[in-house]
């Protein structure tokens, strides 16, 4: 195996490891202060859960990019052929 | 392994080839076309059972386009219930044996963004026309024109990534666990990869009415304003 093939490996190891870091931190933020406004507002149940899971799809949008990009490096790298 | 962002082609149709997801896709729109057809045929004032669940579907459609968007979601509901449907049915195939979601392949999901892309561009001209629809990239202030230029690219592709990433992970994921582990292993990831469909299905269709609800409002009030401006 050459270089380029065992870089992009590691790039594609590192791209969703460090990838999902941001977002699940997000997350968990986004889900507390929903969380947090259900338990002040629970009539506003509806609005609060539908609009978190919009805002949660959102964001998880980033890590689906990088495993995007891993695959990418994977299953489709230019500098391989 | 195989990638999974490329399909072998089973048949070909002149010099086009056919692969195993397109032959799904057709599938899914024949028994929801075919479906549709027939459980519509005998429509009556008092509903039976079959014609009270599809009007819970209807139903369930209006409300939430009445909920995002803040209109009556006539012109909207063809659009919409079609998108999230089609995306649902398309995500859940995966459990009929053998099957894999047409969802899960680049192509599918690059049509289904593009018809979002085409849809915004057609509401925005049929709310404000094309003065209107062009006058909606310049809202807040002209500064802006390239940026919202950007932004519809950018977001019908993101459209595009987040469905296929959702979908062809599931898929990916239990091929893996599939080949390590063996045959009951993957059932949990299965039941989640349903739960992820339906969700995502859910996310498409609202995030198509949030673009097409900002789209129609900032190219109304400049419709308005233009027409108050030759028509005095």
């Amino acid at each position: 195996m050459n270089w380029l093939a065992l870089a992009s490996i590691l790039a594609a190891a590192l791209a969703v490891s460090f990838g999902a870091i941001g977002p699940a931190l997000a997350e968990g933020r986004a889900v507390a202060a929903a969380m947090d406004a259900i338990a002040r507002q629970p009539e506003a149940a509806n609005t609060i859960s539908r609009t978190l899971f919009v805002g949660l799809a959102m964001i998880e949008t980033m890590a689906i990019y990088c495993l995007v990009i891993a695959l990418l490096l994977l299953f489709a790298n230019p500098l391989l052929r | 392994m195989r990638s999974p962002l490329a399909h072998a082609a089973l048949l070909h149709v002149g010099p086009v080839p056919i692969t195993a997801p397109v032959i799904v896709t057709w599938g899914i729109v024949a028994v929801l076309g075919l479906g549709g057809m027939a459980l519509t045929s005998r429509l009556s004032l008092i509903p039976s059972s079959r014609q009270a669940a599809l009007e819970l579907i209807v139903e369930a459609v209006d409300s939430q386009i009445r909920d995002t968007m803040r209109v009556e979601p006539g012109p909207y509901r063809a659009f919409i219930g079609t998108l999230f449907l089609f995306i649902f049915t398309a995500n859940w195939s995966m459990l009929v044996p053998g099957i894999e979601p047409p969802t899960a392949s680049l192509e599918t999901d690059a049509a289904l963004a593009g018809l979002v892309f085409l849809a915004v561009i057609w509401f925005g001209i049929r709310a404000g026309g094309v003065r209107g629809y062009l006058a909606s990239f310049a809202a807040p202030n002209p500064v802006m024109i390239p940026l919202n230029f950007i932004e519809s690219l950018t977001r019908s592709f993101s459209l595009l990534v987040r469905l296929f990433g959702n979908v062809m992970s599931g898929v990916f994921v239990i091929g893996i666990v599939l080949s390590l582990a063996g045959l009951l292993v993957p059932i949990p990831l299965m039941a989640l990869d349903l739960l992820t469909g339906a969700v995502q299905a859910y996310i498409f269709a609202v995030l198509a009415m949030v673009f097409i609800a900002q789209v129609v409002g900032e190219a109304k009030p400049a419709a308005t304003i233009a027409n108050e401006g030759t028509n005095p």
